[in-house]
């Protein structure tokens, strides 16, 4: 188990370098951030070649790669365009969206797999196929919509809540772009403990703990649960990386000041720095994710096992 | 919060069912002193330093924690004295400035000339990095302080800025420009108190100024607080308690709290929403005219674009635009077609002229396409119109820029647009002197001066002077105009110039932007100044 542990975790380093490569080549082919800068006029030549070397944006990409990565391992992430470290933007800014995935991915957990049983048990009947249409109807529509379509309804119709989130972004306040943001996943997930579930009723363990005369509830949660949530696991773990760096736009809709916002205006301005050092955290937080992901596997079977 | 809100509206409606009282507290016609109004902002690009900020956002803060030497008013667009007790000249190049005494930095500390020598001196040195450093680029001695080619600075001063008695100060500018002392009210030649240079950093986190209100709390890229500053000593106190700038990534968003109740004021109403606004809001929206000019640039650069008729070309494609169908159903009349190259926010006094353009600015495709013919027609037989795809909703525009040109010469593929992906990418290709053809150009006036308007745009090497265009005519007349001292015949002799820029149609001109914007029913007496910033220090709440 610890070999496998210390297996992953250097295979995690070429994948580490590989996509931080990778993005900030990707935010360099876009071009010199500085003209966009002085709004629309050109800047004066000498202010501009002064910011370029202050942003180290003179040196050969690769020099500017290798700069940056070494500062990334002593903590330094750089300075926005703004004059802002970008750490500072991610204290501000990741708090908030891991609040927003927390909701997120509880709202998954909790729905998506009570449903996905209810479903898988009663295969075929009414419950089933009234959620399986109402699945595919989340499915189908687009997060924006539903979004807009949920806080015109509940923002300004109803009054329910505030239609935006206010800067400190509390837990009571996320609960509904939360949800919002795990529509589609949720409802994917309610789709894959259905089908798991149903697959492993038939199974012989079953059979056997049924034979053994366990009473219903434990037959479901400690036997049929606990195999079929395999699948749904590895959906959720990586779904985990996907909410944080995809909330771009439910955090747009509900004016949340988190990854997704820094993200948005990182690339509109060009600023490599911000965009850059998100996502590198975001890789980090996807390796970390399918790691716990993979060892939770053995959690779950006990049939499997790590060497 | 929602739930406390909902509490005192329904404890405010109880209260009036019994016994007629105003609720909210304070009360009366003249609205509550006290109340603070929230407002949409966007996140400023710059840090937030007078010399630094070049887009409305920034400029805004500044707007309300600094007061110039002069101050536009916000209805006519005049520069008026504020902390100027007087600016004299005899020859337009010598002046001599006399700050007003009795005025202070909201932290205690007194304004003097050197707050404001120590300021200007901090915008222009290469050093600091102030993006709008060439502001002072008329001061004597601005080349030493910010040499054009990027190569060390040999002075860090200004020595065209000599500070003369606690209250005085003389300015030496290296040409002519008599309407030097109305430029002064530009946030740029903001005054700045010692706090700002002794510890920069807390400067940036708590901004500290002279203006009406001082910054309370700033939480950088989210909200910033405003209060009223009691002991302000200028004419201009605020009328309510205080601001809350909270920074939206989309318009739609705050248009919808707004809707909500949530938030006082936006300024920035989103396209989409101007179908619903007359009903959502009726006259609590408001749409005037701002210091904004759309235009079309082209690449001088290119000769296609620069040879014996091409003028005639420009002309015709002029004449192609339906900017009466174009601003009526795409802005839904939040523009105005344009019919010269300033804006009715000078006034006529001040150098905007209606219909300076002539028949060169109205719908006749006719004789749009007999221009055209006559010029050579078009250069490679189609124009491509390119302009940054990723803020602005460009596209539209555009798009139906070429549909009109399209229809006036009869071929489906006269025009086509060019979007570029960013903001950043598009100022790029400008400045490398990419252009094959017309480009968006917009003008947002720095200071109201028909000067703004023609100089930095169509002057030889003019700082936006993007398509390059360059005339011995023209840059006499500025020149001239510069050098005169009576204001009325220097904007006459820019009038003239404008006209050398209609004879050879050196950019088309669009439209004249408004500025708009939406409030909720607890405000009263809310307007946009020219710069299409919201005044906020006459806004009533309650």
């Amino acid at each position: 188990m610890g070999r496998y542990v210390v297996r992953r975790l250097l295979q995690m380093i070429p994948v580490f370098v590989g996509a931080t490569l990778l993005i900030f080549l990707m935010v360099n082919v876009m071009g010199d951030p500085i003209a966009g800068l002085c709004g629309d006029r050109e800047c004066d030549p000498a202010t501009a070649a002064q910011l370029r070397r202050e942003f180290g944006l003179d040196k050969p990409v690769w020099q500017q790669y290798l700069t940056y990565m070494g500062n990334v391992f002593t903590g330094d992430f750089g300075t926005a365009f703004n004059g802002q470290p970008v750490t500072e933007l991610m204290g501000t800014a990741f708090p908030v969206t891991v609040r927003l995935t927390i909701v997120a991915i509880v709202a998954e957990v909790v729905i998506g797999i009570t449903l996905g049983v209810v479903t898988g048990l009663r295969r075929g009947r009414p419950v089933d196929t009234s959620v399986l249409v109402l699945t595919l109807v989340v499915i189908s529509v687009p997060t924006f919509v539903t979004g807009l379509l949920l806080q015109l309804l509940l923002g300004v119709k109803w009054e329910w809540i505030r239609p935006s989130v206010s800067p400190e972004a509390p837990f009571d306040e996320l609960i509904v772009p939360g949800l919002v943001l795990a529509s589609v996943s949720l409802a994917y997930v309610t789709r894959l403990t259905r089908t798991s579930i149903a697959e492993n009723r038939r199974s012989d363990y079953v059979r056997t703990a049924i034979a053994k005369g366990l009473p219903r509830h434990r037959v479901i949660t400690r036997h049929l649960l606990r195999n079929s949530l395999i699948p749904v696991v590895t959906f959720i773990g990586t779904d985990i990386g996907a909410l944080m760096g995809g909330a771009i736009v439910t955090e747009r809709i509900f004016n949340i000041h988190g990854v997704g916002y820094q993200l948005y205006q990182g690339i509109l301005r060009q600023n490599t720095q911000t965009v850059v050092g998100f996502v590198t955290v975001l890789v980090l937080v996807f390796l970390v994710a399918n790691l716990l992901v993979d060892l939770l596997y053995a959690v779950l079977d006990p049939r499997i096992r790590y060497a | 919060m929602r739930a406390a809100t909902h509490a005192v509206r329904a404890a405010c409606a109880a209260a009036a069912t019994l016994a007629v009282t105003a609720c909210g507290g304070g009360g009366g016609a003249g609205g509550d002193r006290g109340a603070v109004l929230s407002s949409s902002w966007g996140d400023p690009q710059n840090p937030l330093e007078p010399a630094n900020t070049n887009e409305v956002q920034g400029g805004k803060v500044l707007d309300m924690i600094f007061r110039g030497l002069k101050k536009y008013d916000p209805d006519t667009g005049e520069a008026r004295d504020m902390l100027a007790e007087r600016i004299e000249t005899t020859d337009s190049r010598n002046f001599t400035i006399t700050v007003k005494d009795g005025w202070t930095f909201s932290n205690g500390e007194k304004v003097t000339a050197q707050s404001f020598v120590d300021a200007w001196n901090y915008g222009a040195s290469l050093r600091n990095n102030q993006r709008n450093a060439y502001f002072f680029g008329y001061i004597d001695g601005y080349d030493k302080v910010h040499p054009a080619d990027g190569s060390k600075q040999s002075a860090d001063t200004l020595s065209g800025l000599k500070v003369t008695g606690p209250l005085t100060f003389t300015v030496k500018l290296n040409q002519k420009f008599s309407s030097f002392p109305e430029t002064l009210g530009y946030n740029a030649f903001a005054p700045l108190p010692r706090a700002f240079f002794d510890d920069h950093d807390a400067w940036l986190k708590k901004p500290v100024g002279n203006g009406p209100y001082m910054v309370e709390n700033y939480t950088r890229g989210s909200q910033m607080s405003l209060r009223k500053w009691e002991e302000y000593p200028g004419p201009d106190k605020a009328q309510n308690g205080g601001v809350d700038l909270k920074v939206y990534t989309d318009p739609n968003t705050a248009y919808t709290d707004l809707m909500a109740g949530n938030l006082d004021l936006t300024d920035d109403v989103p396209a989409a929403q101007l179908k619903n606004v007359k009903s959502d809001l009726g006259d609590r929206y408001i749409n005037t005219p701002a210091g904004i000019l759309q235009t079309l640039a082209f690449p001088y650069y290119d000769e296609r674009w620069n040879k014996e008729g091409s003028e005639k070309v420009r002309k015709g494609l002029s004449m192609a635009i339906d900017r009466e169908q174009i601003t009526n159903t795409i802005f839904q009349k939040t523009r105005t077609p344009a019919t010269d190259w300033t804006s009715p926010v000078l006034g006529k006094d001040g150098g905007f002229k209606e219909g300076l353009c002539g028949e060169a600015c109205e719908y006749r495709p006719d004789e749009a396409k007999k221009l055209i013919q006559e010029g050579g027609g078009l250069p490679g037989g189609q124009i491509k119109i390119t302009y940054n795809a990723d803020t602005g909703s460009h596209k539209q525009w555009v798009d139906a820029v070429c549909n009109s040109i399209n229809n006036a010469l009869d071929n489906d593929r006269a025009c086509v647009g060019n979007p570029v992906g960013t903001f950043a990418d598009f100022r790029n290709q400008i400045t490398g002197k990419k252009m094959s053809g017309p480009f968006r150009a917009g003008w947002q006036m720095d200071y109201p001066l028909i000067q703004n308007f023609l100089q930095p745009l169509y002057y030889t090497g003019g700082s936006s002077n993007d398509g390059k265009w360059s005339n011995q005519e023209f840059d006499d007349l500025v020149d001239k105009a510069n050098a005169e001292t009576d204001p009325a015949e220097a904007v006459r002799t820019f009038q003239q110039a404008e006209e050398v820029v209609r004879d050879h149609m050196a950019a088309i001109p669009l439209w004249y932007q408004n500025g708009s914007a939406g409030y909720s029913d607890r405000l009263s007496g809310v307007k946009l100044n020219p710069f299409s910033v919201p005044v906020y220090n006459e806004i009533k709440v309650g």
